[in-house]
């Protein structure tokens, strides 16, 4: 389990706590937090739950796969920062992770 | 304008639920056309995971999503069933106790029963959010290549990193006066061979590639003139050109459907689990597009769904008979449907 800030684009914060296994993504749409579409459920084929990774936190999550670099291609306002929400699952160890998330989904 | 297309049933979708509807509805005795936006059939599975194996279909322990729709087409190719692609449907009037559907190329089809088999909606390509790209759209911008000639001796910009960019990169550097190729990283998705030709064509200076990059901006007056394009490291940058074609895949789109007047929940068409009907007599919705009380999106729901579907459809496609529950094992009528010999 673990709490973690979603800030909108607009500088909105929520604070939500997603159980070990859920990813990000299904975390924020099960508890609607705005901007992040995730059209296709989860199977890393759509990059609408693309969020921007806090700087401090990039390193303590698993590295992207091909698939989901991919992927990110479809994103809009790519970074070096950037990740799909869907494809990372949440555990202890990510409590108090901050993700902003961006102006627009594609 | 083409001709009225009278069925018993019409099946928006060619995934693997519409498939299935066009077999359930076969052997009932029922014709239908099936009608989807894509260029080709299977929907999601052939467009998104064609080589991903899927474990959960009963019966068959492994295949995949494009061994899936060959299985399928196998299945219904007795029917010798109509599929109208590169279309949807726009717009949907009610004609007496029938529907009439008017599909995006103008062909009208005229059913007592529409199954929506929509999947998470139809294709349409992926558009940046960016309000200039949108203003420019078929004055410069385009996201398709319906007829290549019109780029003959044009400045092109093409954004993207897979196939598609690639493979028109490559055809039009044939024509065209130049090009520039723009994507966000140094990795293409596209096939290493495709690859090397492009690379070739950035040495012989046809091709002017800028990785990195991404587009930010549109600029012209009546017609497109140039696109800015911003690097990772903040530079932005003015791309003089004719046109821009942007290959950022697909996207998925309820579209028209929002318009006629179903109920919609979150992105799904409500219906009830008797027979999968919606607020509208006789438009049904079956699949991934469905959503009822403990809805699960797998392809066995949907075949399911399908079924049960195809009974009410055949009591509005021939209220005066009767239908008759039948096992495909024994029945001479399905047998017959099926082309089996004796």
């Amino acid at each position: 389990m673990a709490i973690i800030k979603f800030i909108e684009h607009s500088g909105t914060e929520h604070e939500i706590d997603i159980p070990n296994g859920l990813t990000i993504m299904e975390g924020a749409t099960k508890n609607k937090v705005p901007g992040i579409d995730a059209d296709c459920g989860g199977a890393c084929a759509c990059a609408t739950c693309h969020v921007y990774i806090n700087e401090k936190w990039i390193e303590k999550i698993p590295q992207k796969e091909d698939s989901e670099e991919d992927m990110l291609d479809f994103a809009f306002e790519v970074k070096d920062n950037s990740r799909l929400s869907c494809q990372i699952t949440v555990n202890d160890e990510l409590e108090g992770l901050v993700v902003n998330i961006p102006e627009k989904q594609f | 304008m083409t001709d009225h297309i009278k069925t018993d049933c019409l099946v928006i979708g060619a995934g693997p639920v519409g498939l299935f509807a066009v077999f359930e509805l076969g052997i009932l005795g029922l014709k239908s056309e099936v009608v989807d936006n894509l260029d080709k059939i299977g929907g999601q599975c052939a467009e998104l995971y064609p080589d991903k194996p899927i474990y959960d279909i009963p019966g068959l322990p492994s295949c995949t999503g494009q061994s899936l729709v060959d299985n399928l087409l196998k299945q219904i190719e007795p029917f010798k069933t109509p599929m109208h692609l590169n279309q949807r449907i726009e717009s949907l009037k009610k004609v007496e106790e029938k529907w009439e559907a008017t599909t995006s190329l103008g062909q009208i089809f005229l059913t007592p029963s529409i199954f929506i088999a929509g999947g998470v909606g139809s294709f349409e390509p992926r558009k940046p959010p960016i309000e200039n790209i949108i203003k420019f759209e078929n004055k410069g911008v385009s996201y398709a290549i319906p007829n290549k000639e019109i780029y003959k001796d044009k400045t092109i910009v093409i954004f993207g990193g897979g196939d598609s960019a690639l493979d028109w990169t490559v055809e039009l550097s044939k024509i065209a006066k130049h090009i520039y190729l723009v994507h966000r990283r140094e990795d293409f998705r596209a096939v290493e061979h495709t690859v090397s030709l492009m690379q070739q064509l950035v040495k012989e200076n046809k091709v002017t590639l800028y990785t990195n990059n991404q587009v930010i901006d549109a600029n012209g007056d009546e017609c497109l003139r140039s696109v800015s394009i911003k690097s990772k490291d903040g530079k932005i940058e003015i791309l003089d050109c004719d046109d821009v074609l942007i290959f950022h895949g697909l996207k998925n789109e309820l579209g028209p459907i929002n318009d006629w007047g179903l109920g919609i929940s979150e992105k799904q068409i409500l219906v009830n689990t008797e027979n999968f009907q919606t607020n509208l007599d006789g438009i049904f919705a079956i699949g991934d597009i469905a959503s009822y009380p403990g809805k699960l999106k797998l392809i066995l729901s949907g075949f399911h769904e399908a079924a049960l579907a195809a009974q009410q459809a055949f009591k509005r496609a021939k209220p005066d008979e009767n239908l008759l529950f039948r096992y495909s094992t024994s029945d001479k009528d399905i047998h017959e449907r099926l082309g089996l010999k004796k």
